[in-house]
Protein backbone atom coordinates (compact mmCIF):
# COMPACT_ATOMS: atom_id res chain seq x y z
CA UNK A 1 0.00 0.00 0.00
CA UNK A 2 1.42 3.49 -0.74
CA UNK A 3 2.47 5.95 1.48
CA UNK A 4 0.70 9.03 2.57
CA UNK A 5 2.47 10.76 4.71
CA UNK A 6 6.03 10.30 5.46
CA UNK A 7 8.15 12.53 8.06
CA UNK A 8 11.71 11.59 8.86
CA UNK A 9 14.05 13.10 11.48
CA UNK A 10 11.59 16.20 12.03
CA UNK A 11 12.89 18.85 14.21
CA UNK A 12 10.94 22.21 15.36
CA UNK A 13 12.99 24.81 18.10
CA UNK A 14 10.64 27.85 17.95
CA UNK A 15 12.33 31.51 18.18
CA UNK A 16 12.45 31.47 21.92
CA UNK A 17 15.02 28.68 21.72
CA UNK A 18 12.51 25.97 22.85
CA UNK A 19 12.55 22.56 21.36
CA UNK A 20 9.27 21.30 20.62
CA UNK A 21 9.96 18.55 18.21
CA UNK A 22 13.14 16.33 18.87
CA UNK A 23 13.69 14.41 15.69
CA UNK A 24 10.15 12.85 14.71
CA UNK A 25 9.56 9.67 12.62
CA UNK A 26 5.80 8.84 11.46
CA UNK A 27 4.92 6.83 8.52
CA UNK A 28 1.03 6.69 7.41
CA UNK A 29 -0.32 4.33 5.05
CA UNK A 30 -3.01 5.54 2.37
CA UNK A 31 -6.25 4.96 3.83
CA UNK A 32 -5.55 4.62 7.53
CA UNK A 33 -7.29 5.80 10.18
CA UNK A 34 -4.06 7.19 12.85
CA UNK A 35 -4.29 8.60 15.88
CA UNK A 36 -1.38 11.05 16.83
CA UNK A 37 -1.79 10.64 20.77
CA UNK A 38 -0.34 12.73 23.72
CA UNK A 39 -0.47 15.45 26.60
CA UNK A 40 -1.10 18.61 26.08
CA UNK A 41 2.23 20.22 25.03
CA UNK A 42 3.79 17.43 23.53
CA UNK A 43 3.80 18.68 20.29
CA UNK A 44 1.46 17.23 18.71
CA UNK A 45 -0.07 21.02 16.77
CA UNK A 46 3.72 21.37 16.27
CA UNK A 47 3.92 18.53 13.98
CA UNK A 48 0.66 18.94 12.25
CA UNK A 49 1.77 22.77 11.75
CA UNK A 50 4.89 21.47 9.89
CA UNK A 51 2.81 19.64 7.38
CA UNK A 52 0.36 22.16 7.04
CA UNK A 53 3.01 24.70 6.14
CA UNK A 54 2.10 27.03 8.70
CA UNK A 55 5.19 26.24 11.35
CA UNK A 56 8.57 26.66 9.54
CA UNK A 57 10.56 23.36 10.47
CA UNK A 58 13.86 23.52 11.73
CA UNK A 59 15.44 20.11 10.53
CA UNK A 60 13.94 16.90 8.77
CA UNK A 61 11.36 16.19 6.03
CA UNK A 62 8.01 15.56 5.10
CA UNK A 63 6.10 13.98 2.32
CA UNK A 64 2.55 14.28 1.64
CA UNK A 65 1.58 11.48 -0.78
CA UNK A 66 4.55 11.06 -2.05
CA UNK A 67 5.05 14.94 -2.43
CA UNK A 68 7.86 17.20 -0.37
CA UNK A 69 6.35 19.77 1.37
CA UNK A 70 10.03 21.66 0.20
CA UNK A 71 10.12 20.98 -3.53
CA UNK A 72 6.68 20.32 -4.44
CA UNK A 73 4.63 22.22 -2.26
CA UNK A 74 1.61 23.02 -4.51
CA UNK A 75 0.72 19.36 -5.23
CA UNK A 76 1.27 18.51 -1.47
CA UNK A 77 -0.57 21.27 -0.48
CA UNK A 78 -3.50 20.06 -2.81
CA UNK A 79 -3.65 16.04 -1.27
CA UNK A 80 -4.11 17.51 2.30
CA UNK A 81 -7.30 18.90 4.28
CA UNK A 82 -6.82 20.95 7.35
CA UNK A 83 -9.03 21.26 10.21
CA UNK A 84 -6.57 23.28 12.73
CA UNK A 85 -7.21 23.22 16.86
CA UNK A 86 -8.18 27.31 17.05
CA UNK A 87 -11.09 28.35 15.07
CA UNK A 88 -9.31 30.49 12.34
CA UNK A 89 -12.08 31.25 9.80
CA UNK A 90 -13.24 35.11 9.03
CA UNK A 91 -15.74 35.49 12.11
CA UNK A 92 -17.43 38.53 9.97
CA UNK A 93 -18.27 36.22 6.63
CA UNK A 94 -20.88 33.96 6.10
CA UNK A 95 -21.01 30.29 6.41
CA UNK A 96 -21.39 29.44 2.57
CA UNK A 97 -19.12 32.44 1.54
CA UNK A 98 -16.20 31.35 3.66
CA UNK A 99 -16.79 27.95 2.21
CA UNK A 100 -16.70 29.13 -1.61
CA UNK A 101 -13.56 31.26 -0.85
CA UNK A 102 -11.50 28.26 0.39
CA UNK A 103 -12.50 26.45 -2.81
CA UNK A 104 -11.32 28.97 -4.91
CA UNK A 105 -8.10 28.75 -3.13
CA UNK A 106 -7.66 24.86 -4.23
CA UNK A 107 -8.48 26.16 -8.01
CA UNK A 108 -11.73 25.01 -8.09
CA UNK A 109 -14.07 27.08 -10.49
CA UNK A 110 -16.58 29.34 -8.43
CA UNK A 111 -19.90 26.64 -10.22
CA UNK A 112 -18.06 23.78 -8.34
CA UNK A 113 -16.68 25.78 -4.98
CA UNK A 114 -20.49 26.68 -4.51
CA UNK A 115 -21.18 22.84 -5.29
CA UNK A 116 -19.28 21.82 -3.11
CA UNK A 117 -19.82 23.77 -0.41
CA UNK A 118 -23.29 22.91 -0.34
CA UNK A 119 -22.78 19.34 -0.29
CA UNK A 120 -20.83 19.42 2.84
CA UNK A 121 -22.54 21.84 4.28
CA UNK A 122 -25.74 19.45 4.12
CA UNK A 123 -23.22 16.60 5.74
CA UNK A 124 -22.35 18.13 8.48
CA UNK A 125 -25.79 19.52 9.11
CA UNK A 126 -24.94 23.48 8.78
CA UNK A 127 -27.22 23.82 5.40
CA UNK A 128 -29.55 25.94 7.19
CA UNK A 129 -26.75 28.22 8.53
CA UNK A 130 -25.15 28.97 5.31
CA UNK A 131 -26.11 32.96 5.55
CA UNK A 132 -25.02 33.07 9.20
CA UNK A 133 -21.94 34.98 10.23
CA UNK A 134 -19.78 32.90 11.42
CA UNK A 135 -19.04 34.30 14.38
CA UNK A 136 -22.85 33.47 15.60
CA UNK A 137 -22.52 30.05 15.41
CA UNK A 138 -22.31 28.11 18.29
CA UNK A 139 -19.00 26.41 19.64
CA UNK A 140 -19.81 22.60 18.06
CA UNK A 141 -20.98 24.54 14.41
CA UNK A 142 -17.90 26.48 14.18
CA UNK A 143 -16.27 23.19 14.33
CA UNK A 144 -18.02 21.33 12.29
CA UNK A 145 -17.57 24.67 9.72
CA UNK A 146 -14.04 23.91 10.21
CA UNK A 147 -14.28 20.20 8.74
CA UNK A 148 -16.42 21.17 6.11
CA UNK A 149 -13.88 23.87 5.02
CA UNK A 150 -11.32 21.23 5.10
CA UNK A 151 -13.02 19.17 2.77
CA UNK A 152 -14.35 21.39 0.14
CA UNK A 153 -11.23 20.76 -2.66
CA UNK A 154 -11.63 16.59 -1.20
CA UNK A 155 -8.35 16.25 -0.22
CA UNK A 156 -6.56 12.58 -0.11
CA UNK A 157 -5.58 13.20 3.56
CA UNK A 158 -7.10 15.22 6.25
CA UNK A 159 -5.73 16.26 9.39
CA UNK A 160 -7.52 17.13 12.00
CA UNK A 161 -6.22 18.77 15.31
CA UNK A 162 -8.06 18.11 18.79
CA UNK A 163 -11.48 18.01 16.34
CA UNK A 164 -13.39 17.12 19.51
CA UNK A 165 -11.87 19.04 21.89
CA UNK A 166 -14.87 21.12 24.20
CA UNK A 167 -17.29 19.10 21.91
CA UNK A 168 -20.09 17.52 23.88
CA UNK A 169 -20.20 14.22 24.06
CA UNK A 170 -23.89 14.01 21.44
CA UNK A 171 -22.25 15.89 19.03
CA UNK A 172 -18.73 14.17 19.06
CA UNK A 173 -20.22 10.96 18.90
CA UNK A 174 -21.90 12.11 15.68
CA UNK A 175 -18.74 13.25 14.41
CA UNK A 176 -16.81 10.35 14.38
CA UNK A 177 -19.47 8.41 12.73
CA UNK A 178 -18.91 11.77 10.19
CA UNK A 179 -15.20 11.26 10.04
CA UNK A 180 -15.35 7.37 10.29
CA UNK A 181 -17.79 7.81 7.04
CA UNK A 182 -15.05 9.96 5.03
CA UNK A 183 -12.13 7.43 6.33
CA UNK A 184 -14.34 4.15 4.56
CA UNK A 185 -14.76 6.67 1.01
CA UNK A 186 -11.18 6.06 0.49
CA UNK A 187 -9.22 9.65 2.80
CA UNK A 188 -6.77 9.25 4.59
CA UNK A 189 -6.62 10.31 8.08
CA UNK A 190 -4.69 11.52 10.89
CA UNK A 191 -5.94 13.27 14.25
CA UNK A 192 -4.18 14.40 17.42
CA UNK A 193 -6.24 13.61 20.72
CA UNK A 194 -5.69 14.07 24.18
CA UNK A 195 -9.09 11.37 24.34
CA UNK A 196 -7.87 8.14 24.94
CA UNK A 197 -11.41 6.73 23.73
CA UNK A 198 -11.38 8.51 20.65
CA UNK A 199 -7.92 7.16 19.87
CA UNK A 200 -9.64 3.49 20.57
CA UNK A 201 -12.82 3.81 18.82
CA UNK A 202 -11.71 5.76 15.99
CA UNK A 203 -8.24 4.84 14.77
CA UNK A 204 -6.19 1.84 13.20
CA UNK A 205 -2.71 2.79 14.04
CA UNK A 206 -1.37 5.24 16.76
CA UNK A 207 1.48 6.96 17.66
CA UNK A 208 2.11 8.95 21.41
CA UNK A 209 4.07 11.42 21.17
CA UNK A 210 5.60 12.99 24.48
CA UNK A 211 7.61 15.95 25.11
CA UNK A 212 8.77 16.24 21.59
CA UNK A 213 9.51 12.45 21.01
CA UNK A 214 7.34 9.49 20.20
CA UNK A 215 7.66 6.79 22.45
CA UNK A 216 4.95 4.37 20.59
CA UNK A 217 4.02 3.95 17.37
CA UNK A 218 1.88 0.42 16.07
CA UNK A 219 -1.42 -0.39 15.77
CA UNK A 220 -4.23 -0.03 17.53
CA UNK A 221 -4.65 -3.39 18.29
CA UNK A 222 -1.03 -4.44 19.88
CA UNK A 223 -1.11 -1.31 21.92
CA UNK A 224 -4.32 -2.91 23.48
CA UNK A 225 -2.80 -6.34 23.42
CA UNK A 226 0.20 -4.77 25.51
CA UNK A 227 -2.18 -4.24 28.30
CA UNK A 228 -1.63 -7.04 30.75
CA UNK A 229 -2.28 -4.83 34.20
CA UNK A 230 -5.38 -4.23 35.41
CA UNK A 231 -7.31 -2.56 38.61
CA UNK A 232 -10.37 -3.81 39.66
CA UNK A 233 -12.71 -2.84 42.40
CA UNK A 234 -14.74 -4.95 44.61
CA UNK A 235 -18.16 -3.66 46.89
CA UNK A 236 -17.99 -6.64 49.61
CA UNK A 237 -21.11 -7.40 51.81
CA UNK A 238 -19.47 -7.60 54.64
CA UNK A 239 -17.26 -5.50 56.81
CA UNK A 240 -13.49 -5.59 55.38
CA UNK A 241 -10.63 -6.17 57.85
CA UNK A 242 -6.34 -5.62 57.62
CA UNK A 243 -4.65 -7.55 56.52
CA UNK A 244 -6.00 -9.53 54.22
CA UNK A 245 -5.17 -12.75 53.06
CA UNK A 246 -4.39 -12.46 49.15
CA UNK A 247 -1.26 -13.80 48.65
CA UNK A 248 0.15 -13.18 44.82
CA UNK A 249 -2.50 -10.44 44.44
CA UNK A 250 -1.60 -6.28 45.68
CA UNK A 251 -4.68 -5.42 47.50
CA UNK A 252 -5.56 -2.47 49.59
CA UNK A 253 -8.60 -1.85 51.34
CA UNK A 254 -10.27 1.33 50.17
CA UNK A 255 -13.04 1.69 52.72
CA UNK A 256 -15.02 -0.92 54.74
CA UNK A 257 -16.75 -2.43 51.99
CA UNK A 258 -14.20 -1.57 49.30
CA UNK A 259 -11.09 -3.14 47.92
CA UNK A 260 -8.66 -2.53 45.41
CA UNK A 261 -6.75 -5.31 43.76
CA UNK A 262 -4.10 -5.22 40.97
CA UNK A 263 -4.29 -8.22 38.57
CA UNK A 264 -0.97 -8.61 35.84
CA UNK A 265 -2.12 -11.31 33.79
CA UNK A 266 1.17 -12.21 32.97
CA UNK A 267 2.03 -13.42 36.28
CA UNK A 268 -0.09 -16.36 36.41
CA UNK A 269 -2.95 -14.37 38.22
CA UNK A 270 -6.38 -14.84 37.34
CA UNK A 271 -10.05 -13.37 38.48
CA UNK A 272 -10.78 -16.90 39.09
CA UNK A 273 -7.75 -17.28 41.37
CA UNK A 274 -8.19 -14.32 43.12
CA UNK A 275 -12.20 -15.12 43.50
CA UNK A 276 -10.95 -18.54 45.43
CA UNK A 277 -9.43 -16.11 47.77
CA UNK A 278 -12.45 -14.07 48.59
CA UNK A 279 -13.93 -17.35 49.41
CA UNK A 280 -11.21 -18.45 51.79
CA UNK A 281 -11.19 -15.47 53.68
CA UNK A 282 -15.27 -15.38 53.82
CA UNK A 283 -15.56 -12.41 51.48
CA UNK A 284 -18.44 -11.62 49.92
CA UNK A 285 -18.48 -9.40 46.21
CA UNK A 286 -21.38 -7.54 45.44
CA UNK A 287 -19.96 -6.08 42.62
CA UNK A 288 -17.26 -5.22 40.41
CA UNK A 289 -15.40 -2.76 38.29
CA UNK A 290 -12.68 -1.42 36.07
CA UNK A 291 -10.87 1.84 38.42
CA UNK A 292 -10.14 3.20 35.00
CA UNK A 293 -9.95 3.14 31.05
CA UNK A 294 -7.27 0.92 30.14
CA UNK A 295 -5.34 2.57 27.88
CA UNK A 296 -5.40 5.15 30.11
CA UNK A 297 -3.30 3.47 32.80
CA UNK A 298 -1.16 1.84 29.85
CA UNK A 299 -0.47 5.54 29.07
CA UNK A 300 0.56 6.79 32.55
CA UNK A 301 2.89 3.44 32.01
CA UNK A 302 4.54 4.64 29.15
CA UNK A 303 4.92 8.17 30.15
CA UNK A 304 6.56 7.30 33.00
CA UNK A 305 8.08 4.24 32.93
CA UNK A 306 7.91 2.55 36.17
CA UNK A 307 6.09 5.11 38.23
CA UNK A 308 2.27 4.12 38.81
CA UNK A 309 1.01 7.93 40.50
CA UNK A 310 -1.69 8.24 38.19
CA UNK A 311 -3.70 4.84 39.74
CA UNK A 312 -4.09 7.02 42.96
CA UNK A 313 -5.97 10.08 41.25
CA UNK A 314 -8.20 8.55 38.43
CA UNK A 315 -8.49 11.70 36.12
CA UNK A 316 -11.98 13.24 36.67
CA UNK A 317 -13.10 13.09 33.24
CA UNK A 318 -12.28 9.21 32.88
CA UNK A 319 -11.41 9.79 29.02
CA UNK A 320 -8.92 12.34 29.79
CA UNK A 321 -5.71 11.13 30.84
CA UNK A 322 -4.42 12.90 34.02
CA UNK A 323 -1.42 14.79 32.61
CA UNK A 324 -3.56 16.58 30.08
CA UNK A 325 -6.91 17.04 32.35
CA UNK A 326 -5.63 19.61 34.60
CA UNK A 327 -5.09 21.90 31.49
CA UNK A 328 -7.88 20.11 29.45
CA UNK A 329 -10.39 23.21 29.75
CA UNK A 330 -7.85 25.29 27.30
CA UNK A 331 -7.47 23.21 24.59
CA UNK A 332 -10.68 24.36 22.61
CA UNK B 1 3.50 26.29 -10.58
CA UNK B 2 -0.01 25.55 -11.40
CA UNK B 3 -1.28 29.13 -13.05
CA UNK B 4 -4.56 27.83 -13.61
CA UNK B 5 -5.00 27.41 -9.65
CA UNK B 6 -2.87 30.67 -9.05
CA UNK B 7 -5.36 32.03 -11.25
CA UNK B 8 -8.56 31.09 -9.49
CA UNK B 9 -7.00 31.63 -5.96
CA UNK B 10 -5.83 35.23 -7.19
CA UNK B 11 -9.33 36.11 -8.36
CA UNK B 12 -11.07 34.28 -4.97
CA UNK B 13 -8.71 36.91 -3.27
CA UNK B 14 -9.92 39.75 -4.91
CA UNK B 15 -13.76 39.28 -5.14
CA UNK B 16 -13.10 38.25 -1.48
CA UNK B 17 -11.43 41.69 -0.82
CA UNK B 18 -13.97 43.61 -3.09
CA UNK B 19 -17.10 42.56 -1.11
CA UNK B 20 -15.55 43.12 2.61
CA UNK B 21 -15.36 46.62 0.94
CA UNK B 22 -18.64 46.66 -0.48
CA UNK B 23 -19.85 44.77 2.78
CA UNK B 24 -18.48 47.51 4.70
CA UNK B 25 -19.15 50.60 2.40
CA UNK B 26 -20.14 52.66 5.60
CA UNK B 27 -17.03 52.36 6.88
CA UNK B 28 -14.80 51.97 3.66
CA UNK B 29 -16.26 54.71 1.29
CA UNK B 30 -18.46 57.07 2.43
CA UNK B 31 -16.10 58.33 5.33
CA UNK B 32 -13.52 59.25 2.72
CA UNK B 33 -16.26 60.66 0.25
CA UNK B 34 -17.33 63.37 3.05
CA UNK B 35 -13.88 64.17 4.25
CA UNK B 36 -12.78 65.07 1.08
CA UNK B 37 -16.18 67.46 0.12
CA UNK B 38 -15.85 69.07 3.06
CA UNK B 39 -12.16 69.83 1.67
CA UNK B 40 -13.77 70.89 -1.53
CA UNK B 41 -16.48 73.01 0.07
CA UNK B 42 -13.65 75.19 2.53
CA UNK B 43 -10.65 75.05 0.82
CA UNK B 44 -11.91 75.04 -2.91
CA UNK B 45 -15.14 77.23 -2.59
CA UNK B 46 -14.65 79.28 0.67
CA UNK B 47 -11.00 79.83 1.33
CA UNK B 48 -10.26 79.15 -2.18
CA UNK B 49 -12.20 81.95 -3.91
CA UNK B 50 -9.75 84.43 -1.65
CA UNK B 51 -6.18 82.56 -2.73
CA UNK B 52 -6.85 83.27 -6.30
CA UNK B 53 -4.44 81.87 -8.38
CA UNK B 54 -2.36 78.70 -7.40
CA UNK B 55 0.22 77.62 -10.47
CA UNK B 56 -1.69 79.57 -12.95
CA UNK B 57 -5.37 77.71 -12.43
CA UNK B 58 -8.00 78.52 -10.19
CA UNK B 59 -7.29 76.98 -6.65
CA UNK B 60 -10.31 75.11 -6.93
CA UNK B 61 -8.90 73.69 -10.32
CA UNK B 62 -5.54 73.29 -8.48
CA UNK B 63 -6.62 71.87 -5.60
CA UNK B 64 -9.15 68.97 -7.17
CA UNK B 65 -6.36 66.70 -8.57
CA UNK B 66 -4.37 66.52 -5.19
CA UNK B 67 -7.53 65.88 -3.03
CA UNK B 68 -8.46 63.11 -5.37
CA UNK B 69 -4.61 61.70 -5.15
CA UNK B 70 -5.37 61.99 -0.88
CA UNK B 71 -8.33 59.59 -1.36
CA UNK B 72 -6.60 57.15 -3.60
CA UNK B 73 -3.65 57.32 -1.05
CA UNK B 74 -5.39 56.76 2.20
CA UNK B 75 -8.01 54.27 1.07
CA UNK B 76 -5.54 51.90 -0.72
CA UNK B 77 -3.05 52.06 2.28
CA UNK B 78 -5.83 51.85 4.32
CA UNK B 79 -8.14 48.94 2.91
CA UNK B 80 -4.08 46.37 2.51
CA UNK B 81 -3.38 47.25 6.02
CA UNK B 82 -7.09 46.59 7.89
CA UNK B 83 -7.51 43.73 5.38
CA UNK B 84 -4.48 41.78 6.06
CA UNK B 85 -4.24 42.50 9.38
CA UNK B 86 -7.31 41.61 10.36
CA UNK B 87 -6.61 38.21 8.18
CA UNK B 88 -3.56 37.63 10.27
CA UNK B 89 -5.32 38.83 13.93
CA UNK B 90 -7.56 36.50 13.54
CA UNK B 91 -5.61 33.79 12.29
CA UNK B 92 -7.59 33.39 8.70
CA UNK B 93 -4.26 33.63 6.79
CA UNK B 94 -3.59 30.01 7.52
CA UNK B 95 -6.19 29.01 4.94
CA UNK B 96 -3.82 30.72 2.58
CA UNK B 97 -0.35 29.14 3.74
CA UNK B 98 -1.87 25.62 3.99
CA UNK B 99 -3.52 25.85 0.45
CA UNK B 100 -1.51 25.83 -2.55
CA UNK B 101 -1.71 29.29 -3.34
CA UNK B 102 1.75 30.82 -3.93
CA UNK B 103 2.84 33.75 -2.04
CA UNK B 104 3.29 36.09 -5.04
CA UNK B 105 -0.40 35.39 -5.40
CA UNK B 106 -1.42 36.31 -1.94
CA UNK B 107 0.35 39.72 -2.54
CA UNK B 108 -0.72 40.22 -6.24
CA UNK B 109 -4.35 39.28 -4.42
CA UNK B 110 -4.22 41.81 -1.68
CA UNK B 111 -2.78 44.87 -3.56
CA UNK B 112 -5.57 44.29 -6.09
CA UNK B 113 -8.02 44.77 -3.25
CA UNK B 114 -6.25 48.03 -2.55
CA UNK B 115 -5.92 49.42 -5.66
CA UNK B 116 -9.68 49.26 -6.09
CA UNK B 117 -10.95 50.20 -3.32
CA UNK B 118 -8.66 53.21 -3.88
CA UNK B 119 -9.62 53.64 -7.13
CA UNK B 120 -13.25 53.52 -6.05
CA UNK B 121 -12.75 56.34 -3.70
CA UNK B 122 -10.95 58.48 -6.24
CA UNK B 123 -13.80 57.68 -8.37
CA UNK B 124 -16.73 58.98 -5.87
CA UNK B 125 -14.20 61.77 -4.72
CA UNK B 126 -13.75 62.73 -9.23
CA UNK B 127 -17.69 62.72 -9.03
CA UNK B 128 -18.31 64.98 -6.38
CA UNK B 129 -15.68 67.98 -7.17
CA UNK B 130 -17.47 67.91 -10.78
CA UNK B 131 -20.28 69.87 -8.39
CA UNK B 132 -17.96 72.11 -7.46
CA UNK B 133 -15.41 72.63 -10.61
CA UNK B 134 -15.49 71.39 -14.49
CA UNK B 135 -12.79 69.11 -15.08
CA UNK B 136 -10.93 68.18 -18.28
CA UNK B 137 -8.04 65.83 -18.60
CA UNK B 138 -5.10 67.11 -20.50
CA UNK B 139 -3.64 63.62 -20.91
CA UNK B 140 -5.72 60.35 -20.09
CA UNK B 141 -2.45 58.06 -20.17
CA UNK B 142 -0.50 60.14 -17.78
CA UNK B 143 -3.60 61.07 -15.81
CA UNK B 144 -4.20 56.83 -15.51
CA UNK B 145 -0.79 55.69 -15.03
CA UNK B 146 0.07 58.11 -12.48
CA UNK B 147 -3.38 56.72 -9.75
CA UNK B 148 -2.82 53.69 -11.02
CA UNK B 149 0.97 53.33 -9.90
CA UNK B 150 0.25 55.60 -6.99
CA UNK B 151 -2.18 53.20 -6.04
CA UNK B 152 0.01 50.04 -5.95
CA UNK B 153 2.89 51.68 -4.04
CA UNK B 154 0.03 52.36 -1.20
CA UNK B 155 -1.23 48.88 -1.61
CA UNK B 156 1.81 47.90 -0.96
CA UNK B 157 2.94 50.27 1.75
CA UNK B 158 -0.41 49.16 3.52
CA UNK B 159 0.63 45.88 3.46
CA UNK B 160 4.03 46.13 4.90
CA UNK B 161 2.51 47.78 8.02
CA UNK B 162 0.44 45.23 8.30
CA UNK B 163 3.47 42.30 8.01
CA UNK B 164 5.18 44.63 10.63
CA UNK B 165 2.07 45.06 12.90
CA UNK B 166 1.62 43.06 16.22
CA UNK B 167 -1.64 45.34 17.79
CA UNK B 168 -4.30 47.23 15.97
CA UNK B 169 -2.44 50.26 17.45
CA UNK B 170 0.79 49.72 14.46
CA UNK B 171 -2.05 50.17 12.07
CA UNK B 172 -2.95 53.75 12.74
CA UNK B 173 0.49 54.61 14.03
CA UNK B 174 2.15 54.81 10.64
CA UNK B 175 -0.98 56.34 9.03
CA UNK B 176 -1.48 59.24 11.37
CA UNK B 177 2.30 59.98 12.30
CA UNK B 178 3.82 59.08 8.55
CA UNK B 179 1.57 59.40 6.00
CA UNK B 180 -0.86 62.25 7.10
CA UNK B 181 1.85 65.03 7.09
CA UNK B 182 3.44 63.33 4.21
CA UNK B 183 0.49 63.99 2.23
CA UNK B 184 -0.60 67.43 3.52
CA UNK B 185 3.24 68.94 2.70
CA UNK B 186 3.48 66.46 -0.23
CA UNK B 187 2.00 69.49 -2.28
CA UNK B 188 -1.97 68.42 -2.54
CA UNK B 189 -2.90 71.99 -0.90
CA UNK B 190 -0.33 74.37 -2.26
CA UNK B 191 2.78 74.61 -5.22
CA UNK B 192 5.87 73.94 -3.69
CA UNK B 193 7.33 77.24 -5.69
CA UNK B 194 4.88 79.18 -2.77
CA UNK B 195 7.87 77.62 -0.06
CA UNK B 196 11.15 79.38 1.21
CA UNK B 197 14.07 77.84 -1.19
CA UNK B 198 15.39 75.54 1.97
CA UNK B 199 11.84 74.30 2.43
CA UNK B 200 11.17 73.18 -1.31
CA UNK B 201 14.29 71.32 -1.16
CA UNK B 202 13.12 69.38 1.82
CA UNK B 203 9.89 68.62 0.20
CA UNK B 204 11.75 67.14 -3.06
CA UNK B 205 12.45 64.18 -0.46
CA UNK B 206 8.75 63.57 0.35
CA UNK B 207 7.73 60.86 -2.04
CA UNK B 208 4.07 61.67 -2.35
CA UNK B 209 5.04 65.16 -3.98
CA UNK B 210 6.04 63.01 -7.06
CA UNK B 211 2.76 61.21 -7.34
CA UNK B 212 0.53 64.40 -6.47
CA UNK B 213 2.30 66.68 -9.12
CA UNK B 214 2.80 64.01 -11.97
CA UNK B 215 -1.15 63.10 -11.67
CA UNK B 216 -1.87 66.87 -11.26
CA UNK B 217 -0.18 67.38 -14.82
CA UNK B 218 -1.59 64.97 -16.05
CA UNK B 219 -5.14 66.78 -15.72
CA UNK B 220 -3.81 70.42 -15.64
CA UNK B 221 -0.76 70.49 -17.19
CA UNK B 222 1.64 71.90 -15.00
CA UNK B 223 4.02 70.19 -12.26
CA UNK B 224 6.61 71.47 -9.88
CA UNK B 225 8.43 68.20 -10.64
CA UNK B 226 9.66 66.73 -13.84
CA UNK B 227 7.60 63.67 -15.19
CA UNK B 228 10.68 61.83 -15.70
CA UNK B 229 11.38 62.38 -12.06
CA UNK B 230 7.84 60.71 -10.92
CA UNK B 231 7.68 57.94 -13.04
CA UNK B 232 10.63 57.05 -11.96
CA UNK B 233 10.01 57.30 -8.10
CA UNK B 234 7.07 55.53 -9.22
CA UNK B 235 8.63 52.30 -10.29
CA UNK B 236 11.31 52.30 -7.44
CA UNK B 237 9.19 52.32 -4.91
CA UNK B 238 6.95 49.97 -6.82
CA UNK B 239 9.79 46.99 -7.60
CA UNK B 240 11.25 47.89 -4.20
CA UNK B 241 8.26 47.53 -2.24
CA UNK B 242 6.82 44.66 -3.95
CA UNK B 243 10.16 42.84 -3.32
CA UNK B 244 10.69 44.09 0.09
CA UNK B 245 6.85 42.75 0.78
CA UNK B 246 7.72 39.13 -1.28
CA UNK B 247 10.88 38.51 1.11
CA UNK B 248 8.90 39.00 4.17
CA UNK B 249 6.18 36.69 3.16
CA UNK B 250 8.65 33.96 1.57
CA UNK B 251 11.02 34.22 4.36
CA UNK B 252 7.78 34.09 6.52
CA UNK B 253 9.30 34.52 10.33
CA UNK B 254 6.16 36.95 10.30
CA UNK B 255 2.99 34.64 9.44
CA UNK B 256 4.89 31.17 10.30
CA UNK B 257 6.32 30.52 13.83
N1 LIG C 1 5.01 29.69 18.89
C1 LIG C 1 5.60 29.04 19.90
N2 LIG C 1 6.69 29.54 20.49
C2 LIG C 1 7.30 28.89 21.49
N3 LIG C 1 6.88 27.70 22.00
C3 LIG C 1 5.80 27.16 21.46
C4 LIG C 1 5.09 27.79 20.39
N4 LIG C 1 4.04 26.99 20.05
C5 LIG C 1 4.10 25.93 20.87
N5 LIG C 1 5.13 26.02 21.71
C6 LIG C 1 5.51 25.04 22.75
O1 LIG C 1 5.82 23.83 22.12
C7 LIG C 1 5.32 22.73 22.87
C8 LIG C 1 4.42 21.88 22.01
O2 LIG C 1 3.26 22.61 21.71
P1 LIG C 1 2.10 22.00 20.84
O3 LIG C 1 2.67 21.42 19.61
O4 LIG C 1 1.07 23.06 20.68
O5 LIG C 1 1.57 20.84 21.79
P2 LIG C 1 0.22 19.99 21.72
O6 LIG C 1 -0.52 20.36 20.48
O7 LIG C 1 0.66 18.58 21.75
O8 LIG C 1 -0.57 20.36 22.94
C9 LIG C 1 4.62 23.33 24.07
O9 LIG C 1 5.50 23.28 25.16
C10 LIG C 1 4.36 24.75 23.68
O10 LIG C 1 4.38 25.60 24.80
MG1 LIG D 1 -2.33 21.20 20.26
Amino acid sequence: MSVALEIKGLKKTYADGFQALKGIDLHVRQGDFFALLGPNGAGKSTTLGILTSVVSKSAGSVCIMGHDIDQDFQQAKQCLGVVPQEFNFNQFEKVFDILVTQGGYYGLSRALAKQRAEKYLRKLDLWDKRDTISRTLSGGMKRRLMIARALVHEPQLLVLDEPTAGVDIELRRSMWEFLTEVNDEGTTIILTTHYLEEAESLCRNIAIIDEGQIIENTSMKSLLRKLTREIFIFDTRNALQAPLELPGFTARIMDDNMLEVEIEVGKEQSLNKLFTLFDGAGIEVTSMRNKSNRLEEMFVNLLKPGNIVGYDKPAEDPMVVPNAAASSGAAS
Amino acid sequence: MNMAIQWVSFKTIVVKEVRRFMRIWVQTLVPPAITIALYFVIFGSLIGSRIGQMGGYDYMQFVVPGLIMMAVIQNSYGNVVSSFYGTKFQGNIEELLVSPTAEVTILLGYLAGGVLRGLAVGGIVTVLALFFTDLSVESWPITISMVLMTAVVFSIAGFLNAMYANSFDDISIIPTFVLTPMIYLGGVFYSVDLLPDFWAKVSLANPILYMVNGFRYGILGVSDVSLGVSYFMLTLFMLGGFGFAMYLLTRGEKLRS
